[in-house]
């Protein structure tokens, strides 16, 4: 009795630690590029890569926008054609292979005319703190990934709020925020469609002063300039 | 016998009411009540869209406000839209749910969809012209325009299938903003009329580059001489300069011929040279002339706030700015002895409703959008022109004119001269044909120029093999093979369902037998009386 009691535990610590078993973001499979090599990719050249599914846009005109990233770098997947009911299926963490176009737009790296498939394995990244990079040109190496920055001073917008709507009528759009750091101005968003007027963040911003002290997370996005879709702002701790 | 009959009656009975109800789920047409009712409240919404421009909110809420104070009794609910798009998908799966908007800003190819449900636009032939309620009319309680004083040929690109479904609210059109030092500096002068050959000719120029692939033009690292805004534009107006097929006013689609084909053809070599691009592939046009990094920007008139080094409205940062000095042109013309330019801009639509009363005070409020006030506000905002004759020829608009160049904010130079280019061009002006999936066209005459740009960027080879390709891509993509028009009469049906044939004939036959049963009834009847 005492045998087959050691054998079942034996069994289940194998498959716990079997459960357990790290997921390595960086593993490729055969034909898939690395980030390093897709970085260094020409634009309206063809790119395999094995990414995770951080976030999502709405799901619209039968494609979905997605914030995807590895444990190296960024992939943003603009307009990436799938049914309703496959993009509900992306859920954060969620592998796929995506092959596709690279293609800048706006200064913004992104893989276009994509499909998909969804492989084994999960990973959620946690924010990468890109602080220091902020006014560097290192910044921009860190592309579409999840991030946070701290200490951030919420500026005057222009119109003597801390903040702007995109449609303040019926606040159905992106809100626009100024931060300055180290004496350098910079413009972050709550992208609509990313973050609604239901969540957190947007009425965190809504609750902003002229003069706060923020940290904030979100996706490295780009608009001519670094332009982070925020997913969380909470006061500077 | 008797209870034979009533039990047929009240069944076939029955069945008549079933089968009436079939197809009958629309709403009952719209009939202009004799009065409006002031003595009770209406809720109506009115969807917008706002081209990114603060001041164009701004004024849909004072219109707002100003229209409920003349009627207390009709409140006006905004819901704003960055996008004509998204409105014609939610007014699309709001048709469903009978939960439209009262008003609505739209295309007429947009409407034309809409019609597809029963009863869902209001036409407005009637309403145009009532006495009382209509454009002008005695009762209302501000100064609308008359229908003559409304722009004819606009207020024209609102009829459909013979009925007008829209009214104009503004016109704009497209316009080439050029950064006229760059194209004096690579040793060309600006033509009095802007020709393709003279686009193509200057934009492969400055494209040269030193030997560290720096374009001398500019000495950045970026330079793509011809962006273009609309691509959907770009191939109708090429197309209509060419005398080519698009498509008929039925709905014949015609745009897979040889001319199209033929100007696909021609962009290869342009793009090769990376001399045009467009604003899906690579941004705004706006953005890359500001920072001196584009030489032909082709956008609406109503974005001409957001162009030139001066310009109001800007997305890039000062310090990317480039200093150089903006002409406002028409769009390039294959002849330009006979110019032909799309007229575009947003159009106004009333959705049916169960209570005339409420599509009456829906009318009202549309009617509103008209006034001198609205018109000249909104038109200020932009490149766009007022549409009535009424708005322009009000000293106020016409000092609003003369003052050009005034200021870089309201009388922003590059604003007022787009603004004028419409208006010297409006018998330049086109539009294409609307019908149910004319929305669907427009997408897939862009998506050409679109896909052809994106192949040659790619390194595909651009011959019969990938046109034949891209014609099939674009047909299934944009369903163009399987679009309805809406001119019922010139529709052909085909031959009924089996199903329907078969309901048909049996109902057919039980009013023959319901007939024989009534018409021996009231002959034994008649008999028996007689005896």
């Amino acid at each position: 009795m005492k045998k087959l009691l050691i054998a079942l535990l034996a069994l289940t610590m194998l498959f716990s630690f079997a459960g357990c078993k790290k997921e390595d973001p960086n593993k490729k499979s055969e034909g898939v590029m690395t980030y390093a090599e897709f970085a260094a990719a020409k634009d309206d050249t063809e790119v395999t890569v094995e990414t995770y599914v951080q976030a999502k846009q709405s799901w619209w005109d039968n494609a979905g926008t997605f914030y995807t990233q590895d444990g190296e770098g960024g992939y943003f997947l603009y307009g990436m054609p799938c049914s309703e009911e496959e993009y509900n299926k992306l859920t954060p963490g969620t592998k796929i292979r995506v092959k596709g176009q690279k293609s800048t737009w706006a200064g913004e790296v992104e893989i276009i005319d994509a499909t998909y498939e969804i492989l084994d394995g999960k990973y959620v990244a946690k924010p990468l703190d890109v602080t220091s990079l902020l006014g560097t040109e290192k910044l921009e190496e860190k592309m579409n990934l999840f991030i946070s920055m701290k200490g951030l001073t919420v500026k005057d917008y222009g119109n003597g709020k801390a903040f702007e709507y995109k449609n303040a009528e019926n606040k159905t759009d992106d809100l626009y925020v100024k931060f300055d750091k180290d004496g350098k101005e910079y413009e972050f968003c709550v992208e609509f469609y990313l973050c609604n007027n239901d969540t957190d963040v947007y009425k965190a911003v809504e609750g902003l002063k002229i003069g706060d002290v923020v940290d904030i997370e979100g996706f490295l996005y780009w608009y001519n300039v670094p332009n982070v879709h925020m997913t969380k702002v909470t006061p500077s701790k | 016998m008797k209870k034979l009959i009533t039990v047929i009656l009240c069944a076939v009975s029955l069945l008549a009411v079933l089968t009436g109800c079939h197809g009958s789920k629309g709403l009952a047409a719209f009939e202009i009540p004799e009065e409006f009712d002031t003595s009770r409240q209406y809720e109506i919404t009115f969807w917008a869209k706002n081209d990114t421009n603060k001041t164009q909110s701004r004024i849909y809420v004072q219109a707002i406000d100003e229209f409920q104070k003349l009627y207390p009794n009709i409140h006006v609910n905004i819901r704003l839209y960055t996008d004509y798009g998204r409105i014609y998908n939610d007014v699309i799966t709001n048709i469903a749910t009978n939960t439209t908007p009262n008003v609505c800003i739209t295309y007429p190819d947009h409407i034309a969809t809409y019609l597809t449900g029963i009863n869902t636009v209001v036409p407005l032939d009637d309403l145009l012209t009532e006495p009382d309620y209509g454009l002008g009319g005695r009762k209302l309680l501000f100064d609308s325009p008359k229908k003559d004083e409304v722009i004819a040929r606009f207020l024209n690109e609102g009829i459909i299938d013979g009925h007008y479904y829209a009214i104009p609210y503004m016109r704009s059109t497209e316009a080439c903003y050029i950064n006229k030092t760059f194209v004096e500096k690579l040793g060309f002068k600006l033509p009095e009329k802007l020709t393709w050959d003279f686009v193509w000719e200057v934009a492969d120029a400055a494209t040269a580059k030193d030997e560290e692939g720096n374009y001398l033009i500019n000495g950045q690292k970026v330079m793509i001489p011809f962006i273009y805004k609309s691509t959907d534009n770009m191939m109708i107006q090429m197309l209509k300069q060419k005398n080519a097929g698009y498509s008929t006013a039925e709905g014949e689609i015609q745009i897979f011929n040889d001319v199209t084909e033929q100007l696909l053809y021609s962009l290869v070599d342009h793009v090769k040279l990376g001399a045009f691009s467009t604003f899906k592939i690579s941004s705004y046009p706006a953005n890359f002339l500001n920072a001196g990094q584009c030489i032909f920007a082709i956008d609406s008139t109503a974005g001409s706030t957001w162009m030139g080094s001066e310009a109001p409205l800007l997305d890039i940062s000062e310090e990317n700015l480039v200093d150089f000095e903006t002409a406002v042109m028409p769009v390039p013309q294959f002849d330009p002895d006979h110019p032909q330019m799309i007229s575009q801009g947003p159009s106004i639509c009333v959705f049916n409703k169960r209570d005339p009363q409420e599509v009456l005070a829906s009318w009202l409020f549309a009617q509103y959008l008209l006034t001198n006030e609205v018109q000249i506000a909104y038109a200020e905002t932009e490149g766009y022109v007022p549409v009535t004759e009424k708005a322009r020829q009000t000293p106020e608009y016409q000092q609003y004119l003369a003052l050009k160049g005034a200021d870089n904010e309201e009388h922003y130079r590059v604003k007022i001269e787009a603004t004028e280019l419409l208006m010297n061009n409006t018998d330049n002006t086109f539009v294409t044909p609307v019908f149910n999936g004319s929305a669907s066209l427009r997408d897939a005459a862009g998506q050409l120029i679109e896909n052809v740009t994106k192949g040659v960027r790619r390194g595909q080879t651009i011959d019969d093999a990938f046109m034949k390709k891209l014609y099939s891509d674009v047909t299934s993509l944009y369903r163009l093979d399987q679009l309805n028009n809406t001119t019922a009469e010139k529709t052909d049906l085909g031959p009924l369902p089996r199903t329907a044939v078969i309901l048909l004939s049996t109902l057919a036959t039980v009013w023959v037998c319901l007939g024989i049963v009534a018409g021996y009834g009231w002959l034994k009847e008649r008999r028996e009386k007689d005896s």
